[in-house]
């Protein structure tokens, strides 16, 4: 790595500190300004005021505002997020066990999402103004406006349900389970575990979700490649490149798309919320139990600590991940230094 | 040289490109030869084809554009009858072209090596990546560029040494023809200086023959040993360097070296010669030059002179030249 390459990366860390401290800012302050008395919410109406006040002090509610400010960062920076309020278990434990779920259903999209979405888009651009084009035009404009709980239930209504392919709920078939939680990621830990089964099955049980949340986002990505490998084809380059020799397919895919991939990681970057929001819908389509699913039960039993954490912990994920796509950029990017 | 050896016959060329306006002939009906071993520079007017023509010497005209007539005869091939696999294969390896702006020539993302490794394997494929970077590394350092140079990116270089990347690129597989299209346009005069000393000595070296398309009479007079000038999509003269500029014939020729600083030194006042280029998608008719032209007479501007031998290697286009026999058959004919 080059001096000036780790110059950027340590400035653009630097960067995220403040945003990071913002953002837990935020979530601290709308769970605590906003409207409504959690400690009501929970102990419900009727409840005494000594009830009330003793909720209230378990959770640190009765400190002033401040003190709770100060304890609330020390938790963050130790990963605490605090205990469930209706289940007796730290928040962290609780994200653990359903976020993997999330992010493997995320990842398959993405693969989905990339591998449709940029050799379309490609493909598209190499093949301008050809039929194939404007059937990928279309049909991208077509999926990006779908409604992916739509697309979900045709999915399931036809490869699923109809055909009987597909499972369309959960991540593995009744009576399967993993030997071992390594990731959480289903597929992966069989895969650690050399279990071929279970692989088998939860890959199965990923295919229908995975398709819904990579198509719906792919349609984005197919529009982007394209107008970017539209203008990368007309550049200099390009046409050295082919005075040299060089074949079609390798000025399209090997220099076009390298040069478009900055573009289109950044968008993978700027997506990555679109994404998990993506998720959360996708997972209450086909009954998958991850982040989304957590969230939207708690908020059901009043769990402010536990919608708290999750939303927090989001928040620092798309932190992170921004991060990390910055990083990316300039490895991908030799222009790219602060 | 005692008889002359032709490289590459281009004979009644035409490309034209389709645009809004109408069609747009920027090529028309084109002949002539590039012997090998010479630097054949072509000049002209902003506009009038240079380009153009480049490009279609390596069938490189990409859309709205097409060659729509002639015949291509690159020692002893008609490439338009090649299939365009078998053209690619050509690309680079007997013909290259070093473009005008080195900045922009080389792709951003791609290290300086890989431009000439790749370069070298898609012609040679049997050549392994480490031998390619060896000949890489001969290449650049006969090209003066240090051979640690070669893991930067583009942007890493000064644009003289960019440009070097660019004529190693063109000598990678040793062509025949290497076709120039402005590419000292972008460099500041001494880098120009030092750039054309390196191109003579390559020249030498490596046997070979250059296409040179330039706006800069200066740097014809430097390196070419024959020069063709075009105007407005059709040649207008062409002939031996010391010919053409001490006894240039067509009066656009003319023209152009009237215009030229440093070249008649007792004109006191650099001349400008009056009007514009036509439009190519309608020009004049007869000879485009006619509207411009000092000395036009009636015929010209009804009838079209055609693009012959005058003298021995010397061609023009004309009537002035041709006048005679024309005259004949016109009287013959009334
Ligand atoms: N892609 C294109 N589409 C339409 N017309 C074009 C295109 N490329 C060139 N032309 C036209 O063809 C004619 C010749 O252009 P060309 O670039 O070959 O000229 P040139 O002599 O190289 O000019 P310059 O000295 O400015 O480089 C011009 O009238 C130009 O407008
Ligand atoms: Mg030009």
């Amino acid at each position: 790595m080059s001096p000036a390459l780790r110059r950027y990366i340590l400035v653009r860390v630097l960067l995220t500190i403040p945003m990071v401290l913002i953002l837990v800012s935020l979530v601290f302050l709308v769970l605590r300004v906003l409207p409504g008395d959690p400690a009501l919410a929970i102990l419900r109406e009727g409840a005494s005021e000594e009830q009330l006040a003793s909720f209230r002090a378990a959770l640190g509610l009765d400190k002033p505002l401040h003190v709770q400010y100060v304890e609330f960062i020390k938790g963050v920076l130790r990963f605490d997020f605090g205990s469930s309020m209706t289940r007796k278990i730290p928040v962290t434990q609780e994200i653990k066990t359903f976020f993997p779920a999330t992010v493997e259903l995320a990842l398959a999209s993405m693969f989905v999402t990339g591998v449709v979405g940029v050799f379309s888009g490609a493909f598209a651009a190499q093949h301008r103004k050809s039929a194939a084009d404007y059937t990928i035009r279309i049909l991208s404009i077509l999926l990006y406006s779908l409604p992916i709980f739509w697309l979900g239930l045709m999915l399931q209504m036809t490869l699923g349900k109809g055909a009987g392919w597909f499972p369309v709920s959960n991540r593995l078939s009744p009576g399967m389970t993993p030997d071992k939680i390594i990731t959480g990621m289903y597929t992966v830990d069989a895969l650690l575990t050399g279990n071929w089964p279970l692989f088998k099955d939860a890959a199965w049980h990923l295919i229908l979700p995975s398709i819904t949340l990579g198509l719906v986002l792919a349609g984005i990505f197919t529009r982007l490649t394209r107008a970017n490998m539209l203008d990368i084809l007309e550049q200099d380059f390009i046409t050295a490149g082919r005075a040299r020799g060089l074949r079609e397919r390798t000025l399209v895919y090997r220099h076009g798309l390298r040069n478009a991939f900055i573009p289109i990681v950044t968008l993978l970057g700027l997506q990555f919320a679109l994404l998990l929001a993506g998720a959360i819908l996708t997972e209450t389509t086909f009954s998958w139990p991850g982040m989304g699913r957590l969230v939207v039960d708690r908020i059901y039993d009043r769990d402010f600590t536990t919608v708290q954490g999750a939303i927090l912990f989001f928040a620092l994920l798309v932190a992170g991940i921004s991060l990390f796509v910055d990083i990316l950029y300039g490895f991908l990017d030799p222009r790219i230094r602060y | 040289m005692t008889t002359t050896d032709i490289l590459y016959q281009i004979r009644d060329l035409v490309v034209e490109y389709n645009t809004r306006a109408g069609v747009l002939t920027a090529v028309d009906h084109v002949s002539f030869d590039i012997h090998r071993g010479e630097v054949l520079g072509l000049v002209g007017e902003s506009g009038c084809g240079k380009s153009t023509l480049g490009k279609a010497l390596m069938r490189m005209i990409q859309e709205p554009g097409r060659i729509t007539g002639g015949e291509l005869w690159f020692d002893g091939v008609d490439l338009m009858q090649l299939s365009p696999g078998e053209m690619r294969k050509l690309r680079g390896s007997r013909i290259s072209m070093i473009f005008q702006d080195p900045m922009t020539s080389l792709n951003p993302v791609q290290r300086v090596v890989e431009h000439i490794t790749e370069t070298i394997r898609v012609h040679e494929p049997h050549v392994s990546i480490k031998a390619a970077r060896a000949r890489a590394a001969e290449l650049v350092d006969r090209l003066g560029i240090n051979r640690n140079r070669l893991d930067d990116y583009p942007h890493q270089l000064s644009g003289g040494m960019r440009q070097r990347v660019m004529i190693s690129l063109a000598l990678a597989l040793r062509a025949d023809l290497v076709i120039a299209d402005e590419a000292t346009t972008s460099l500041d005069v001494i880098v120009e200086a030092q750039f054309l000393d390196l191109l003579k000595e390559l020249r030498e070296e490596f046997n070979l023959t250059i296409l040179l398309i330039t706006h800069s009479i200066g740097l014809v007079a430097e390196l070419a040993d024959r020069v063709a000038v075009m105007y407005a999509g059709r040649m207008a003269e062409l002939a031996d360097i010391h010919e053409l500029f001490e006894q240039p014939q067509h009066p656009y020729t003319r023209g152009l070296l009237r215009a030229v600083p440093n070249i008649r030194l007792e004109d006191d006042e650099l001349y400008k010669m009056p009007g514009s280029p036509p439009d190519l998608v309608s020009p004049p008719s007869g000879c485009r030059f006619h509207p411009r032209c000092p000395e036009a007479s009636e015929i010209c501007s009804r009838q079209a002179p055609t693009f012959h031998e005058h003298r021995p290697g010397h061609f023009i286009n004309c009537w002035l030249y041709q006048e005679q026999e024309e005259s004949v058959s016109l009287e013959a004919s009334s």
